[in-house]
């Protein structure tokens, strides 16, 4: 007879990363071709400035089974546009405090300025917020019962 | 409340004959004496039916987006928390000031017909203020009330003063209040993750996408509005998911964020009584603590805080995690 294993399947969160396309995506270029490792659970989405990102993406994201969204950007002052990670910076303060202020958790949500030069940098990060959205566990208060449904 | 209106009549009288203005803005009798709407007069005749009296409390700022369009001059008038409202408009370039004739007008807070009725009061004939006394007359007898406990909620907090001048119509002095309109907000904060989670819940679930907010606010004057849009997926219909109430108060919360004028239309126009401003001042009241004092509409011209940065602003995980709070 088959044994029912009652064991839980062991949980990984699926995190999306909006890379700038001039700094931190080449960080995880540089990351990966300095054979450093960062969980493969992290989708990475790259957009041409960190500033692109619209709220809605992120809110998307989470809709959509994200269980964390992570930012990256050029550090500020460093930006290839100038100034536009100086707005995704009040933007996505005000933004990640008013979903706090919802009571969505707030340790889903990271801004992380990676330039193209910190492959180690990018790793760590991405090691590290993994790491944090794992012992939160599931997202459960942003997302859409209907695309769960399917999973 | 009846010396302003009558001078507003006058006025409106005199400017629509002298044809300086082609048409004014105001309000119009409604079937009961508690739900007066706002009206274009364009003759002397139509003014019969203007009205202004403690139940006007709907915004005329964004109706001149349309009117200040049309040949002529408006004249429009405007409350206090109006002006801020039509001053954000023509920061944005909505409303042709050079159109505009406005008037200003004094308030002293408007009731809130829901409240009246909260107290058991149906078959509201008429009210009358006195001081700080409603005196509210009805089919089954009179009843005399507080008015702190019966103004409209974006009333109850309000201190705002004209900011927009051309002419000014005041024959009540207001007293200086002393309220502080982040308490509520300030509430909510110092609850836990959970128990906000639930109050919002709660609260976002009555809400039916009727779109009220979104047409009454002034802030919202795009042309195409995001949930217009039928790939959207949430467009014009009734929310499906939790997921959908929180996608548009978050996102019509943050589009209006740093040019929300805390006019409260929002709230007063919900028609499942979702206290909407919560959202709107907790943006404002971070805006206030991160980026310096600033309250939209104050100014017709300059940035807004979304818009503009400093070299030096706090960095996202400091605000979010605590430590530049």
């Amino acid at each position: 007879m088959q044994e029912v294993t009652t064991e839980k399947k062991e949980f990984t969160p699926n995190i999306v990363a909006f890379c700038c396309n001039w700094c931190s995506y080449a960080g995880a270029d540089l990351a990966g071709s300095s054979r450093l490792t960062y969980p493969a659970n992290v989708k990475i989405i790259r957009v041409p400035c960190s500033c692109r990102v619209n709220p809605t993406f992120i809110l998307k994201a989470f809709q959509q089974g994200a269980d964390g969204v992570i930012l990256c950007g050029c550090h500020p002052g460093d930006c290839h546009y100038v100034t536009g990670n100086y707005y995704t910076r009040r933007r996505m303060a005000l933004l990640f405090n008013f979903l706090d202020y919802m009571g969505i958790e707030k340790e889903r949500t990271r801004v992380e300025w990676v330039s193209a030069a910190e492959g180690a940098r990018f790793s760590a990060v991405m090691n590290d917020f993994v790491e944090t959205v794992t012992k939160l566990g599931e997202n459960k208060r942003l997302t859409d019962l209907r695309v769960k449904e399917g999973e | 409340m009846k010396d302003v209106e009558l001078k507003m009549i006058e006025r409106a009288k005199a400017l629509l004959e002298s044809g300086e203005v082609a048409r004014v803005v105001g309000w119009k009798k409604g079937d009961f004496c508690f739900d007066p709407s706002p009206a274009v007069f364009e003759t002397v005749e139509e003014l019969k039916d203007f009205v202004y009296d403690y139940f006007c409390g709907a915004n005329l700022s964004k109706y001149l987006i349309q009117v200040s369009k049309k040949e002529g001059k408006t004249a429009v008038f405007l409350k206090p928390c109006d002006t801020y409202s039509f001053n954000q408009l023509v920061k944005e370039y909505r409303i042709k000031r050079e159109n505009v004739y406005v008037i200003a007008v004094e308030c002293l807070g408007k009731l809130d017909i829901e409240k009246i009725k909260g107290n058991g009061i149906v078959g509201v004939t008429g009210v009358e203020v006195v001081g700080k006394d409603v005196n509210v007359t009805s089919a089954y007898g009179n009843a005399t009330l507080y008015k702190p406990d019966v103004v409209l909620t974006k009333c109850a907090t309000c201190t705002k003063t004209h900011v927009a001048k051309d002419e000014e119509i005041i024959l009540h002095e207001r007293e200086a209040k002393d309220v502080n309109r982040f308490e509520e907000v300030e509430k909510l904060e110092a609850m836990t993750a959970d128990e906000r989670f639930a109050f919002w819940r709660e609260q976002l679930s009555k809400c039916i996408r009727c779109n009220a907010c979104r047409n009454v606010c002034p802030a919202c004057s795009c042309l195409k509005c995001v949930f217009d849009n039928p790939a959207s997926g949430i467009a014009a219909k009734a929310n499906d998911d939790q997921f959908e109430e929180q996608l548009f108060h978050v996102i019509r919360a943050f589009h209006v964020s740093g040019r929300c004028t805390d006019c409260g239309e929002c709230s007063r126009v919900c028609p499942q009584n979702i206290p909407l401003h919560l959202l709107n001042r907790k943006f404002i009241k971070d805006i206030d603590g991160l980026y310096g004092e600033y309250q939209a509409g104050e100014e017709s011209e300059g940035k807004t805080p979304l818009t503009s940065f400093t070299e030096g602003d706090s960095e996202v995980n400091d605000v979010v995690y605590g430590e530049a709070k």
